[in-house]
């Protein structure tokens, strides 16, 4: 049986949850397929942060639009999904990253933001008390923090299905064609059929892209985390390392997360990671210089989470370049939960009103395909 | 400082140096590949023959002759050539062979051409209102320090359950001249009819004559309930008393101590983390790799052999480890096999000892009400989870296990679900009306023992660290 | 709750508990000693506080977590005691970094 909903979203990540969410408080009837369940991959398992800082200057207006969603989040979904604005902090370990944390809060400064704010040593080690003496400085974004992330996924998943959204998880997208000016997707024995499609299938969406004729440099990849058991408290801001792959923040339940982007071999086709302990290793040791605190710390547990990660490092999100009533939503690189809340309610600005007051122009798909819209294949 | 693996590959990594491990390392060794025994104990023996070459008890007939059965085995080994590492502890295992091993406080990487999994059973979990309670112990924790230290239950002791290995305990205890005040037994009486059709195939079994007088020596010195299908421990901070009703009765007694035992179950967490297969087992109740009739698991070079592949007892876990070390022959060196026995006969034997197996997995199939708690018992030991707290996360959206850890961190703690995964899956699939298969399990990771940070940062790349950009 | 064979010759051995003095013996685990000692052996759970005792004594619960020798959350059952060793009950969140 074919159901007309609004619109299709592929891809229960944080973001399709975000924007099937956005558009049923929009109004529109959106339909969520999802193929394991909300949050299963890198949305689900991923560090948590609520990261403004450090951000390539084209994503900042999109982080920004998406912190102020963050800061009333438990309005919106009716859970505070674990968020807590503790800040995060950008840590230089000597004196030519701290210089270049000098220039960086300085050419933000003349772009106009303001979230990013040079600390000295002292400050930083009432900040991070434990980070090791040597560190001369580093970076604050005070208003970040952090979350949980299956929680948040599932919050906005629950509030999306309460809002009037269908969820259909367990379930692949198949079969995406467009006929008769509508979007068509086969659903196990189902199908949907909607004027608007949302590609926001995170490490699947390349594949989507590329057979609806968009092809993005996009690679499957596994960040890998690991967590302590729990620990006194003894840190409050997420601590992330200006030159070394690390990220750092300690729960209010005491144990302590260890992430950086120290990958894991992914097989998508088998949902599936084989973590590298020798990369792992070079994360403990990293913690073990700065945090000399963390050295009996014991690690309970590892894994990783698949998403895409494009060719520029920066997500694709907006509009397609080739076909009417398409959007993307993809390829988060590694730091798109933050953006999550921000990105679902901007794409449901674009497919209600046609625009959107936030920045995005540089996340199109269109940077990564010169296409000829006469060439438009409606046959699809 | 102990002995840390001499090699960084290995023909064949077993793992876990029980019935299973120390057959499938003696037949590999003999065969001519380089074997690594890893085990987590001071000796050899698994649970079964815990401490066989250092136990204290010197009465032989105390602990059985089961127990000694395993001497021969332990000897073979010691002369096979194999290299043997007690005290290591396997934290991980991949699907390209990999295993992260840590041994007196350091970690190395060996990597395997076939790697068997001898890593046993556990007991299975009895989440009954108070089992978190100092004082509550499994049969088979008294079992351990019995044979590895003399040590006997002194105080008023209670022990409650099931199974074969509560009446050999039981037994052992009262020879060693420990006290045993009470014993519950759980056992429903339902399960006595159901287990008839099984019931001649067992009485052909060793296992027949062994379990028959093993109760009456009991028996004779014990005062036994049956028909128990309630109990609890009570007590402030330390165990106080138990209660338990068996058909109109019910009754409160002073305990100091609580034995638990309602069965064993594969030990899962090494071969899930590795990626292996499982099944939920229905006769069993609970979850089993999927292995052919070589032991061999859906991971390629990966094979489980003893009660790690489904619960069958000492001897089947014998002729198992065996037979999947001949397989592991036959593959890396398919000319040496014919100086190991051949597979046929192997498969005899073990048939012989599986014998009996469907009687004893039916007569002792736990009970409902101890297997799915209710209210505000523990099941989540590590986290403080109750029955109820699980079920308030499945009215508000939790479907398994793995998105119930998103609402009450089940399974997280250092434990990693080993005694709280059969409670979740079966509760869960109960509050949903699924069955467990459908539920399904947690999605296990290494390191499946926690290590130290030091201990980790100490295995670190030599090369340089990339620069690269701080992602969060 | 627990008492020791009779026939049990093994060498006595002296571990320290909190600072106390305590007699083993060779080849008792770590907590197979605690529990013979009778002594409150308890530890307090990192998440409630609630009091624990070992539960199975095989590795797999981690109701025996102790600090043995400065190293903290080791599991006491898996680690035969030596001479002079000292163990520390672990009560709530383990300090790290002393």
């Amino acid at each position: 049986m074919t159901r007309l909903v609004d619109a299709i979203v592929v891809g229960g990540g944080i973001h399709g949850c975000s924007t099937a969410l956005h558009l049923s408080l929009a109004g529109m009837k959106p339909v969520l397929i999802e193929k394991d369940y909300a949050g299963r991959h890198a949305s689900g398992v991923n560090a948590g942060g609520v990261r403004q800082l450090a951000r390539h200057v084209a994503e900042i207006p999109l982080s920004i639009r998406s912190m102020g969603i963050w800061e009333g989040i438990g309005e919106l979904v009716d859970d505070s999904c674990g968020f807590e604005s503790h800040g995060q902090v950008l840590v230089a370990e000597n004196d030519a990253e701290f210089d270049a944390c000098r220039a960086r809060v300085a050419e933000l400064n003349a772009l106009g933001f303001t979230h990013e704010e040079l600390i000295d040593g002292p400050e930083l080690r009432r900040l991070v008390p434990a980070v090791a003496e040597t560190c001369p400085g580093g970076v604050v974004s005070r208003r970040d923090g952090a979350a949980e992330p299956a929680r948040t996924t599932t919050a906005f998943r629950r509030k999306a299905a309460a809002q009037g959204a269908t969820v259909c998880e367990g379930v692949a997208a198949s079969n995406i064609r467009r006929e008769d000016g509508l979007w068509r997707v086969d659903v196990g024995a189902d199908s949907y059929a909607a004027p608007v499609l949302v590609n926001a299938a995170g490490a699947w969406a390349g594949r989507i892209a590329a057979a609806l004729g968009e092809p993005v440099p996009v690679e499957t990849v596994a960040p890998m985390l690991m967590i302590t058991s729990r620990v006194p408290h003894f840190i409050d801001p997420v601590v992330i390392l200006r030159g070394r792959k690390l990220s750092f923040k300690q729960f209010a339940n005491g144990t302590v997360l260890i992430g950086g982007g120290h990958l894991a071999a992914a097989d998508q086709d088998r949902n599936e990671t084989v973590l590298d302990w020798r990369s792992l290793a070079v994360s403990a040791g990293t913690v073990f210089d700065l945090f000399p605190v963390m050295r009996s710390a014991s690690i309970v547990r590892a894994w990783a989470g698949i998403e895409a990660r494009t060719l520029d490092d920066l997500p694709v999100l907006g509009p397609s370049a080739r076909h009417a009533g398409l959007y993307h939503q993809f390829g988060f690189s590694l730091h798109g939960f933050q953006l999550g809340p921000g990105a679902g309610a901007v794409m449901a600005e674009l497919i209600v009103n046609g625009g959107t007051q936030t920045r995005i122009g540089e996340l199109g798909i269109d940077r990564f395909c010169s296409f000829n819209p006469a060439n438009e294949d409606e046959t699809l | 400082m102990r002995a840390t693996p001499k090699r960084d590959n290995y023909d064949i990594v077993v793992i876990g140096a029980g019935p299973a491990g120390l057959a499938a390392t003696v037949f590999a060794a003999e065969a001519g590949l380089s074997a690594l025994l890893l085990d987590e104990n001071p000796g050899p023996g698994g649970q079964v023959w815990r401490a066989i070459s250092s136990t204290p008890v010197a009465e032989r007939e105390q602990l059985g002759a089961d127990y000694w059965a395993g001497a021969d085995l332990v000897q073979a080994v010691r002369s096979s050539g194999a290299e043997i590492i007690h005290r290591a502890t396997v934290w991980s295992l991949d699907r390209n062979l990999e295993v992260g091993v840590s041994v007196g406080g350091a970690s190395a990487f060996i990597n395997a051409r076939r790697v068997v999994l001898a890593t046993g059973a556990l007991e299975r979990p009895f989440p009954i209102p108070g089992w978190t309670l100092p004082g509550v112990m499994t049969a088979g924790a008294a079992q351990t320090m019995l044979k590895s230290s003399g040590l006997v239950p002194d105080g008023r002791t209670v022990i409650a359950g099931q199974g074969p290995l509560l009446w050999l305990l039981a037994a052992q205890i009262l020879r060693l001249g420990g006290r045993i005040d009470r014993i519950l037994d759980t056992t429903e009486r339902r399960n006595h009819i159901a287990a008839l059709p099984h019931a001649f195939a067992f009485m052909t079994s060793p296992y027949f004559a062994k379990g028959l007088a093993m109760m009456r020596e009991v028996r004779a010195k014990v005062r036994v309930v049956t028909g128990v299908n309630e109990l609890s421990a009570e007590g402030d901070g330390q165990l106080a008393t138990v209660t338990y009703a068996a058909g109109d009765r019910r009754e409160t007694i002073p305990a100091g101590l609580l034995l638990l035992h309602q069965g064993v179950v594969p030990n899962v967490n090494l071969a899930m983390a590795a990626g292996v297969e499982h099944r939920w087992d229905d006769r069993q109740l609970c979850w089993s790799p999927v292995v052919d009739d070589k032991g061999n698991t859906s991971v390629e070079g990966i094979a489980i052999a003893g009660d790690g592949a489904g619960i069958a007892g000492m001897e089947a876990a014998v002729f198992r480890g065996r037979i999947a070390a001949r397989a592991a022959v036959q593959a890396l060196a398919p000319e040496e096999a014919a100086k190991l026995a051949p597979m046929a006969m192997l498969r005899t034997n073990l048939a012989r000892a599986e014998r009996g197996r469907a009687f004893l997995d039916t007569l002792f199939r736990p009970a409902r009400q101890f297997r799915i708690p209710k209210g505000d018992t523990i099941v989540c030991r590590c986290e403080e989870v109750t029955a109820n707290d699980i079920l308030d996360a499945v009215a508000i959206g939790a479907t398994g296990p793995n998105q119930l850890k998103a609402y009450r961190r089940t399974g997280m703690g250092p434990c990693q679900g080993r005694l709280c995964g059969l409670t979740v899956t079966e509760l869960m699939a109960e509050a949903r009306g699924k069955s467990p298969q459908e539920i399904g399990y947690y999605r296990l990771r290494a390191p499946v023992k926690p290590i130290t940070l030091s201990e980790l940062a100490a295995v670190a790349k030599t090369e340089a660290d990339v620069n690269a950009v701080v992602r969060g | 709750m627990f008492k020791r064979s009779d026939q049990d010759t093994r060498r006595p051995l002296q571990i320290f508990v909190d600072g106390t003095a305590v007699e083993a013996r060779e080849g008792d685990t770590v907590s197979a000693a605690l529990l013979a000692s009778g002594r409150d052996a308890r530890r307090a759970t990192a998440v409630s506080g609630a009091p624990r005792l070992p539960y199975c004594m095989m590795g797999v619960c981690f109701d025996c977590l102790v600090t043995i020798d400065g190293v903290g959350n080791r599991q006491g059952c898996l680690v035969p005691v030596a001479e002079g060793m000292q163990i520390e009950i672990q009560k709530g969140k383990r300090e790290i970094g002393r």
